[in-house]
């Protein structure tokens, strides 16, 4: 009970934070000072904040729980990769957009679309598509509260109402604080999630009684495959260098690059950003991976057996029953188990905290998601006009409150694992809507019709996997189910973990796809104005 | 010729994340950290030396200029 009443402590002090920067801001009921915190967070907010904002509970939990049942290849597959396409993406698209947003005073990806491609309701269309991509991601921060309070608690705590309590107190201190609040509550988080992995390490390293028998006895095991990246295709491991390209067409973190002072504070985000997610990385993959070796934890060996039978007698079951196993190994929690286990009971509690620091970083998608539809909507369509700023304010908080009850009404019936809701819908989705930033800002010949044909391709790509994923059931572990094979080439196959397209995950072909599309349809459109074409790259020839 | 071998730089570093020739070896480094878990976290070091090298010799100040020649909103509202 002392590591949930830690857990509680730390929840009262992120509200407090975030009451704190409303009472800051009180008096203040601009949209721009809400939304955005008036564009002005300095060098170490800037920092933390944006990072914190990128890692959510699929960082902690989703890394360990993935790593416990794939081995080491998860850290190549999201973490390194991201540690080299996020901080690039920010420093060639985050610096423009600020700028664009410091001239031009956007406060939303929509918002310069709009005037890019000199268009009304294709912007919308962006907007329906964002919004709705990301849905999931804000689901995956309740659905995390829930498994760690329920976890931390001893299951004293219903996932039910671990939910509940996540989201609301994300759902009041976004509510009260906007932009200024979650910044801060954003980067206390950063700064406990980054000593969590360290720590962690440390004390169940300890625990174990050092890591080196543990490595040696896995590796002389039969579950050697897990030092080792054989478990996943190299076709499979490139693929994922394309989803990190997601995090920069996410709205709130495209969002949150519209509220540094200078763009001087890019500085130290772009240069610290794969060190930071070295940081919590690779302890979480580490420790995932060490978990097979932990003999004494009963709920950690029922996870094994699940696997075993899976692997072993899969092929010969149904559907359902398949599905269920997978649920059963899935490894989500395995590294609260690791610090129930080891970590004395008040550090458990700390580390509990650190964990629902990454957990709770589903503040920035909600006030995002609000600051979209405040804008894009309800100022575009006249909202704003005909009833003030004010009145815009608060329609944006009454969107956090509907956005949260809906967002926890899912959590509550999504059967996935944190780790393929998040990957599956909403990484995929913003990999493949990125074409429309690069073109919107490097491309002058890039026309309002390209950008509706790659948000249209990307709308249907994803319902179409979904769709696929839902109708074709998972295979057992080993080879994929062959869909599609015209002269023995596999084009189409349904993978144990998802969908392949000539071997690759959807998202390849998704986002070749969205290129293709921006560059045919806008080459056989009508261009914006000169005017207009000014405004973004000046007097330069195409 | 800087920001061609910067250009170079990036690319090289992107092959080097498909590091097929430690895909199946489970050797330990220091007894412990398998192979291919240590070469990816050398690799987020050389990511992060990479990028202090784009904010060195290729920072887009010409951004930061023309924000601050373009009249500040506020300003021109007054």
């Amino acid at each position: 009970m002392i590591p949930a009443i830690v857990v509680f402590l730390y929840l009262a002090a992120v509200l407090y934070i975030g009451i704190f920067a409303f009472r800051r801001a009180r008096g203040k009921e601009e949209a721009e000072d809400y939304f955005l915190a008036s564009r002005s967070l300095g060098p170490f907010v800037f920092l933390f904040s944006l990072f914190g904002t990128n890692m959510t509970a699929f960082a902690i939990l989703g890394s360990s729980g993935h790593a416990f049942n794939n081995g080491i290849v998860t850290f190549g597959l999201m973490a390194s990769s991201s540690g080299l396409v996020i901080p690039l993406t920010i420093f060639l698209i985050g610096t423009r957009v600020w700028a664009l947003g410091k001239k031009y005073g956007f406060m939303t990806p929509v918002q310069m679309f709009r005037d890019r491609w000199e268009c009304t309701h294709i912007g919308t269309v962006i907007f329906v598509v964002q919004a709705v991509l990301l849905v999931p991601y804000i689901i995956i921060g309740i659905m995390g509260g829930g498994t760690t309070l329920y976890t931390i608690s001893n299951g004293l705590v219903p996932f039910w109402f671990g939910g509940a309590i996540v989201a609301m107190v994300v759902m009041s201190y976004v509510f009260f604080g906007g932009m200024r609040g979650t910044a801060w509550v954003n980067t206390f988080q950063t700064v406990l999630f980054l000593c969590f992995g360290a720590i962690a390490l440390i004390v169940i390293g300890v625990g174990m009684g050092g890591f080196r028998s543990a490595a040696q006895a896995i590796q002389a095991s039969p579950m050697a495959s897990l030092l080792t990246r054989e478990r996943i295709s190299p076709y499979y491991f490139f693929s994922y260098t394309f989803i990190p390209l997601s995090a920069i067409a996410f709205p709130h973190i495209l969002i949150f690059c519209l509220t540094a002072r200078k763009m001087a504070q890019f500085k130290k985000t772009v240069i610290f950003y794969p060190i930071c997610i070295l940081a919590i990385w690779l302890p979480c993959v580490f420790l995932g991976v060490m978990a097979n070796r932990v003999t004494d934890i009963p709920e950690i060996r029922a996870k094994q057996e699940a696997r075993r039978v899976l692997a072993t007698q899969g092929k010969n079951m149904e559907p359902e029953q398949r599905d269920e196993l997978r649920e059963q190994s899935a490894g989500d929690d395995v590294i609260m188990l690791l610090l129930h286990r080891y970590a004395p009971l008040w550090l458990a509690g700390l580390l509990g905290a650190g964990i629902m620091a990454a957990v709770m970083a589903s503040d920035s998608q909600i006030l995002a998601l609000s600051t979209m539809f405040t804008e894009d909507v309800f100022a575009f369509y006249g909202g704003k006009s005909r009833f003030g700023e004010a009145v815009q304010v608060q329609t944006g908080r009454v969107f956090i409150i509907l956005i949260t009850l809906f967002a926890y009404a899912v959590a509550l019936r999504a059967p996935e694992t944190i780790f393929e809701l998040a990957i599956q819908y909403a990484f995929s989705g913003f990999a493949a809507l990125s074409p429309l930033l690069v073109a919107a800002l490097f491309w002058r010949g890039s026309t309002k019709w390209g950008a509706l044909a790659v948000t249209l391709w990307t709308a249907f790509a994803v319902v179409a996997v979904a769709v696929l994923q839902s109708v074709v059931p998972a295979p057992a572990p080993g080879p994929a189910t062959v869909l599609w094979a015209p002269g023995g080439v596999e084009v189409l196959s349904r993978t144990p973990g998802g969908t392949a397209v000539f071997g690759f995950m959807p998202v390849v072909p998704m986002v070749i796809v969205s290129v293709l599309l921006m560059i045919v349809v806008s080459m056989m459109t009508r261009k914006p104005a000169d005017s207009t074409l000014a405004k973004y790259f000046g007097g330069r020839k195409p | 010729m800087k920001k061609i071998l910067l250009v170079v730089a990036v690319a090289v570093l992107y092959v080097l994340h498909q590091d097929i020739w430690f895909w199946r070896s489970s050797y330990l480094v220091f007894g412990f950290i398998p192979i291919g878990l240590f070469y990816q976290g050398m690799f987020s070091v050389a990511a992060a030396l990479l990028m202090w090298l784009l904010v060195t010799y290729a920072w887009p100040s010409h951004l930061e200029q023309e924000v601050e020649e373009t009249k500040p909103r506020e300003d021109s509202a007054r």
